[in-house]
């Protein structure tokens, strides 16, 4: 885990406005759920690249990672946007690395 | 607040009939374009964003959530709720068949947070999601919103 504010996190999807609004949401409602701390904004598909140059994980719906060229490590695949606890999971294990 | 404060006359329909989910879309995005959030331009957007990503926006099983950029051709944050007399194939391996579609229209990529938020409980709600795929008519619809 990353001192100061926490893990910089980017939820990526399509457009941006949609599944990546939702898939923020609830990072954040993990993040609060593992006790860690974490700035979460959403970001489309199409900003990726910007978005991994400020972030230190992208959250990706599996959707969108299939359209995705991004180095391996830096991306956590959540395959249900609504799973708070897959998400929780994911984060964690990310966290520990 | 619930979600049904942000679905105003004319923005939900119940028992809609679409041979595939292009007319779904169409359909859910003509709804956006006569409460006045968008151009139907914005709705062409909605079915080209699916032809060229995939139908991602199937995000929960028989839920499909259609939405394209911000753009010029939207008004103001607003989304239309409608659900499908018979459920239609968007083409999502998890999620299909669709039987619930809400259209989904922002200016920015903020303007629309708060209807997020609702959107989000509602996703979280087995139960009412049931239920309003369900419901006959739009005042049930608002009526159990209201509820939620």
């Amino acid at each position: 885990m990353t001192g100061g504010a926490g893990m910089r996190i980017v939820a990526v999807c399509g457009m941006g406005i949609g599944t990546a609004v939702l898939l923020k949401m609830n990072a954040e409602k993990a993040l609060t759920q593992i006790g860690a701390l974490g700035v979460v904004t959403a970001a489309a598909l199409g900003t990726v690249h910007d978005a991994a140059q400020v972030a230190d994980v992208l959250l990706v719906t599996a959707d969108c990672a299939d359209r995705l060229q991004l180095p391996p490590g830096a991306v956590v695949v959540i395959d249900d946007v609504l799973d708070l606890s897959e998400i929780s999971d994911k984060l964690t294990a990310f966290a520990g690395h | 607040m619930s979600l049904a404060d942000h679905l105003p006359e004319g923005s939900i329909i119940t028992g809609a009939r679409a041979a595939d989910w292009r007319a779904a879309v169409r359909l859910a995005g003509d709804a956006l374009v006569a409460i006045g959030a968008t151009e139907p331009a914005y709705t062409e957007a909605m079915i080209e964003g699916i032809e060229e990503l995939g139908p991602y926006i199937v995000i929960a099983p028989g839920f499909a959530l259609p939405h394209a950029r911000p753009s010029e051709a939207v008004h103001r944050a607003a989304i239309t709720l409608m659900t499908l007399a018979e459920p239609v194939e968007f083409g999502s391996a998890d999620n299909d068949p669709v039987r619930l579609v809400v259209a989904l229209a922002a200016p920015n990529p903020t303007a629309h947070v708060t209807i997020m938020s609702e959107l989000a409980g509602v996703l979280h709600d087995d139960d009412l999601l049931a239920a309003l795929i369900a419901a006959e008519t739009p005042e049930q619809v608002r009526a159990m919103l209201a509820r939620a």
